[in-house]
């Protein structure tokens, strides 16, 4: 994602990537080369796959091998981590990429009889690290040696002697620890690590739970205190940076268009800027997924990847009903151009849903994207995160010069009519349908509320959506409605 | 190094009697030195013909300190008699050392 790297890191600081989808971008690098980073979380927010991440990227990306010092997890949970990152353990081991060595602390079996350190940790460390000549240290989670150890002041100075050592091996390490209730870690780790703490979190509002990362800090960097969601997946972590902070994004003179040649007329005769943002709002059966699957019909006849998010019908319901206004879709789908991504709104967060959207884009690096609609999303979460959630979404496109098209269910008079209101303000262009009957004759209009950038016709026309396709008929001169009110805000709501 | 009081188990010693001791230690630290000390003192106090005690340096020897999940150094490991039992320390607490490797009183 090169286009959303934060403007504002400028680092002089060696840095050691992790491979984490947004991380690196979040961190302007990495983690703190050569230094120890402390990654904390309450149990199941993440920190081990964190680490394991961070190390198996390492070995297999970034030619630097790895060590993990394990002392919580069995293998089998271990390998599976692991080949949820699409490795095998066994593979990497042998291949002297990554060494894992199980360290099991008996809790308060051991009887303490005198003096004592850690050198046989560090023994072992050490040994592992010269086996593989390693880069990279994990110790997940060295908290578990205070419930092992009884002296907590021998543990302490052990644990700074070893902190000290990794960094004196010039090794970039990640250590792990559980949440404490007042402080960041059980057992006050971060006092102990001056370069970087991240700490990871994995919250449950209104039954939709919800993973976010902070940087907590990171000495010698700029780094955005921003809490960031991530995702876990199939894939392991990704993090969805916020991006561009500033309003940077260069601002297309390209045009595209919009797949209705009455429709680019409208626009100049051009259609849509390239990158920018288009709302099509109407209410129920007015055509909005037509008008979006002409648009994507139109942006891959020109050979350009789409992405099309459905939150309310299927893939097939979808190819299917735009078949029966004579749009085909399918030979899209088959030549890999367009790709479909349906999901239920509620069944993830709001945050996890813009991770999902970031995630595929990355994946797919497509020129157009459309959501349909993000009415579905609403219904996910309150107006105002939606407002957030789009704002970053339509930076990042912009950011990343994709054209985007959002429907938008509509009903009259409904509190969803203000959310039409509230996220058309982050729209370039916003295309309303509305069903009227004048003289008794149900008809579709549609008209161009606003298009920044341009001079549009703000004439509505008759939509005419057939089995013989998307048609715009003349002007209408008799249509039901006063011409709307289009201030350049776009606040303005015709009737 | 190496000591042990006789190659050869004493003809007269049940085998539930016989107490193997591994003693780790990394290098002739202050500590290693007093552990052995110890060690050889309590053993011949309270075991004495009964015992053989193995000093592992993991200096030398890192590889072994996989296999006993040596973190702590010193540490005494309890071989024999099951069930295998760990202490950690210079073994300067004799008590402890006694509760610690279960050992029972010389008859």
């Amino acid at each position: 994602m090169p286009g959303a790297r934060p403007k504002v890191v400028r680092s002089s600081l060696a840095k050691s990537p992790t491979g984490i989808q947004g991380l690196d971008e979040v961190t302007g690098g990495g983690l703190p080369k050569g230094r120890v980073t402390l990654v904390c979380g309450s149990a199941g927010c993440g920190k081990s796959l964190f680490a394991m991440e961070f190390l198996v990227h390492g070995a297999v990306r970034y030619g630097e091998p790895g060590v993990c010092m394990d002392f919580e997890e069995t293998e089998a949970k271990l390998r599976a981590n692991v080949a949820s990152l699409g490795f095998d353990l066994r593979e990497l081991t042998k291949r002297k990429k990554l060494l894992v060595d199980f360290v099991s602390v008996e809790r308060n079996q051991i009887a303490e009889t005198g003096e004592y350190n850690l050198d046989g940790l560090f023994i072992r460390l050490a040994h592992a690290v010269k086996a593989i000549k390693a880069k990279r240290v994990v110790l997940d989670s060295i908290e578990a040696l205070f419930s092992g150890l009884v002296d907590s002041t021998i543990l302490r100075a052990e644990l700074r002697r070893l902190f000290h050592w990794l960094e004196e091996h010039k090794l970039t390490a990640v250590v792990t620890g559980e949440a404490g209730e007042q402080t960041l870690t059980r057992h006050g780790l971060e006092e102990y690590i001056a370069d970087c703490v991240i700490s990871l979190d994995h919250r449950v509002t209104d039954q939709i739970s919800t993973r976010r990362l902070r940087v907590v800090k990171y000495r010698g960097t700029s780094h955005g205190t921003d809490e960031y969601p991530f995702l876990i997946d199939r894939e392991g972590i990704s993090v969805v940076p916020i991006t561009s902070l500033e309003l940077a994004h260069k601002a297309s003179t390209d045009r595209v268009s919009t797949g209705i040649s009455v429709l680019d007329e409208m626009m100049e005769g051009k259609g849509f800027f390239r990158g920018s943002s288009v709302l099509v709002s109407g209410s129920s059966g007015t055509g909005k997924s037509s008008l979006a699957a002409s648009f994507t019909r139109a942006a891959c006849a020109r050979g350009e990847v789409c992405l099309y998010f459905a939150f309310e019908e299927s893939p097939s319901q979808i190819l299917r009903n735009m078949r029966s206004v004579s749009i085909n879709l399918e030979p899209w789908v088959k030549k890999r151009l367009l790709h479909f991504h349906a999901m239920r709104p509620t069944s993830i967060g709001l945050e996890a849903h813009l991770a999902v959207v970031h995630k595929l884009i990355e994946k797919f690096r497509p020129k157009v994207v459309v959501i349909d609609p993000i009415t579905n999303l609403v219904s996910a979460s309150g107006t105002h995160s939606i407002k957030s959630m789009l704002m970053r979404l339509v930076d990042f496109l912009k950011v990343e010069q994709i054209s985007s098209m959002f429907t938008n269910l509509t009903f009259s008079g409904d509190p969803q009519e203000r959310t039409a209101a509230a996220v058309s303000s982050l729209m370039d262009t916003w295309i309303v349908l509305r069903d009227s009957k004048p003289n008794g004759r149900p008809r579709r209009e549609l008209y161009v509320l606003k298009s920044r950038g341009m001079a549009h016709s703000r004439e509505p026309r008759e939509l005419i959506v057939s089995e013989r396709g998307i048609e715009l008929g003349k002007v209408l001169r008799d249509h039901s409605l006063a011409t709307p009110v289009a201030g350049p805000g776009g606040v303005a709501v015709p009737e | 190094m190496k000591s042990s009081t006789s190659k050869r188990r004493p003809a007269k010693t049940k085998r539930a009697d016989f107490y193997r001791l591994r003693l780790y230690i990394a290098g002739q630290t202050p500590n290693s030195i007093a552990a052995i000390a110890n060690l050889k003192k309590i053993c011949e106090d309270k075991l004495h013909g009964k015992y053989r005690i193995e000093v592992v340096d993991l200096l030398k020897k890192p590889q072994l300190a996989k296999g006993d999940q040596i973190i702590a150094i010193p540490t005494l490991v309890r071989r024999l008699p099951p069930p295998v039992k760990k202490i950690i320390g210079n073994l300067s607490k004799t008590e402890s050392v006694i509760v610690g490797l279960d050992l029972k009183p010389l008859r």
